[in-house]
């Protein structure tokens, strides 16, 4: 029991994680309609970005944390919509696939190259140690790491649901002719979305990094399983994408505890394609309506 | 006419192939090989998705499941061609059962769907080492003997591969040419009349993933005897994608475009002598912008330029 609630604690902070870049993956999704194969990158690199404030600049952390985040949001949000998304037009299909596949080796070769190809170790923000409940070792990593990932998610639906420029930006994503007729800055609060992925994907970076070390491939598993857990909750809802996202990190964990170590990659893709197969809308969305 | 101009470039292009490795050294005739089994599997990717519209990210597991099933049989003292005839039933059958998921769903779904079915076969292949090796892989694969000649030497090897591709593109020619071909495309450009003019599109899909998929198995029978060195790591995502590029840079749904895109793999960083890295930052840059100003490739791309002088000249005359 005591080991069974230590696999289920990191599981869901883990999950928590994946969930911020799943949810990212939706709204960038709805706003757009494009999906973002470099996902997983753009988790991985403002790690990166901050190390680079940290080695190269020698800036102390707090400067260099936040030197990661305003550059991830310039890099992957604004230039990101910019420079690779916009030129597609509105329907980019195909080409916009291929495009974002190749910025995702784009940037995992210019970290390689650029950065090194070692696993470096990423500072953590979070104390390390445990407290034990019952004879359960609870880290106090795990614990924050799923209170914040909660919190931002939480805040963002606050957003979204509350505040004017939130229902600006589910109007603009729903329907965009109307939503333009209605006097909203259509493409303003497109542009907010993909600000808001890349903060998102900047805050998972900076949560999980400290727990796998900053390595140029990082992104290869994680923008996979951040499509994942945003499919198997339904494309079309942030509540979707963080369940689907705690639902991986626990069945993950549960299975590599209880199961099999070497096939626990295999879940969350045996899960990906029977959702896909059997309810494609996700196992929270509906077949056709899209909210922020 | 045009049909003539095509074939007199491919004898063109033949007979270089034929000249191009003697007197270079083994190295420019194993890149040689590397090059033509590439594009063996990316033509077989372009009829998936240049002509039948289904995108595939689940390549290079089946030339993964081509070159395994090469070693394990040439391993055990069999002859190739049986170990290839193995691993090209293998991927038709495996590619039939993956074109399932196709009829249901579309894009990006798809491409998730079939990422992750090459994640899966990457575990099958480091976890169950008494089939593959696990993470050591399979070393020592013979080169194949035909009748009393043997291609073990690199040159006598890279005609062999030569003519494989050779007949691998005769045969995909002859598929595309046929009314079958025709109707791939069909499906491509609108799903709902080609079903409409009564043309089967589950067995369309479901053929066009077979197909591709067989094309994959028997590049991987080519790359087992060529690597001599096979493990998990040669047949992951990250090769699948960079397949995927090489039909897209080259021209999708262009007969000679994944020929092209994968020279422009392959070849052409070690023609410019730049190291991997950056040629893939490159290579990664020129892809976006080519997305962005001409989806068609580099064949496309050709076709445009090409077409702008008639233009002008039928503005002229006008």
């Amino acid at each position: 029991m005591a080991q069974f609630l230590q696999v289920l604690l990191s599981g869901l902070a883990t999950g928590s994680i994946y969930a911020l870049a799943a949810v990212g993956f939706s709204l960038v999704w709805q706003a757009a309609q494009a999906v973002n194969f470099a996902q997983g990158e753009f988790v991985m690199l403002p790690a990166f970005l901050v190390l680079i404030g940290e080695h190269w600049l020698h800036w102390p952390l707090w400067a260099a944390l936040l030197f990661g985040f305003a550059l991830s949001i310039l890099l992957l949000g604004l230039a990101f919509k910019r420079l690779i998304v916009q030129p597609f037009g509105p329907d980019g299909g195909l080409p916009l696939v291929i495009a974002t596949m190749a910025l995702s080796i784009l940037l995992k070769e210019a970290v390689k190259t650029f950065y090194g190809a070692e696993a470096e170790p990423f500072p953590s923000l979070i104390p390390n140690g445990d407290f034990h409940i019952g004879g359960a070792v609870i880290s106090v990593r795990d614990v924050l790491n799923l209170a914040a990932a909660l919190a931002v998610v939480m805040l963002l639906t606050l957003f979204l649901d509350r505040t004017k420029t939130g229902r600006q930006m589910q109007a603009a994503a729903q329907n965009p002719g109307v939503a333009e007729i209605l006097g909203i800055d259509v493409a303003r609060m497109t542009l907010y979305a993909f600000l808001l992925n890349a903060a998102l994907a900047a805050v998972a970076s900076f949560l999980i990094t400290p727990v796998y070390l900053a390595k140029f491939s990082n992104g290869e598993s994680l923008g996979l399983v951040a499509f994942i857990a945003a499919i198997i909750g339904g494309f079309n809802r942030i509540r979707g994408a963080l369940v689907g996202g705690l639902l991986i990190g626990v069945l993950d964990n549960l299975t590599a505890t209880y199961v099999t170590l070497s096939y626990r990659a295999a879940l969350p893709l045996v899960l990906l394609i029977a959702v896909i197969l059997w309810r494609p809308q996700g196992l929270l969305g509906d077949a056709e309506a899209r909210i922020v | 006419m045009r049909a003539h101009r095509e074939a007199i470039a491919v004898a063109v292009v033949v007979a270089a192939l034929i000249v191009a490795p003697l007197g270079q050294g083994n190295y420019i005739a194993y890149l040689l090989c590397s090059w033509l089994m590439l594009a063996i599997a990316a033509m077989g990717l372009n009829l998936t998705l240049g002509y039948a519209g289904r995108i595939s990210l689940a390549q290079a597991s089946f030339i993964g499941i081509g070159a395994y099933a090469t070693s394990i049989v040439t391993l055990a003292h069999y002859p190739w061609v049986l170990g290839m005839a193995v691993g090209v039933v293998l991927c038709f059958l495996v590619g039939l059962l993956l074109g399932f998921p196709a009829l249901r769903v579309r894009g990006h779904y798809l491409a998730f769907v079939t990422l992750a079915f090459n994640s899966l076969f990457f575990l099958v292949a480091r976890n169950e080492d008494w089939l593959t090796g696990g993470t050591y892989g399979l070393s020592g694969m013979p080169r194949p003997r035909i009748g009393p000649v043997s291609t073990s030497g690199q040159l006598a090897f890279y005609y062999f591969t030569l003519a494989v591709a050779l007949l691998a593109a005769l045969v995909l020619r002859l598929i595309v040419r046929s009314p079958w071909g025709r109707a791939f495309k069909a499906l491509r450009e609108n799903e709902v009349r080609a079903e409409s003019l009564g043309l089967d599109v589950r067995r369309l899909t479901l053929l066009a993933f077979a197909i591709g998929s067989a094309y994959g198995g028997l590049a991987g029978a080519i790359e087992a005897p060529l690597v001599q060195y096979i493990d998990p790591g040669s047949f992951d995502v990250v090769q699948s994608l960079s397949l995927l590029l090489m039909v897209v840079v080259g021209g999708l749904g262009e007969f000679w475009g994944p020929v092209l895109g994968s020279a422009v793999a392959v070849l052409l960083p070690e023609a410019l002598r730049v190291t991997a890295a950056y040629y893939l930052m490159l290579y990664a840059i020129a892809v976006i912008l080519l997305m962005t100003r001409c989806p068609g490739g580099l064949i496309g791309l050709a076709r445009r330029i090409a077409a702008r002088p008639a233009r002008r000249r039928g503005a002229a005359v006008s």
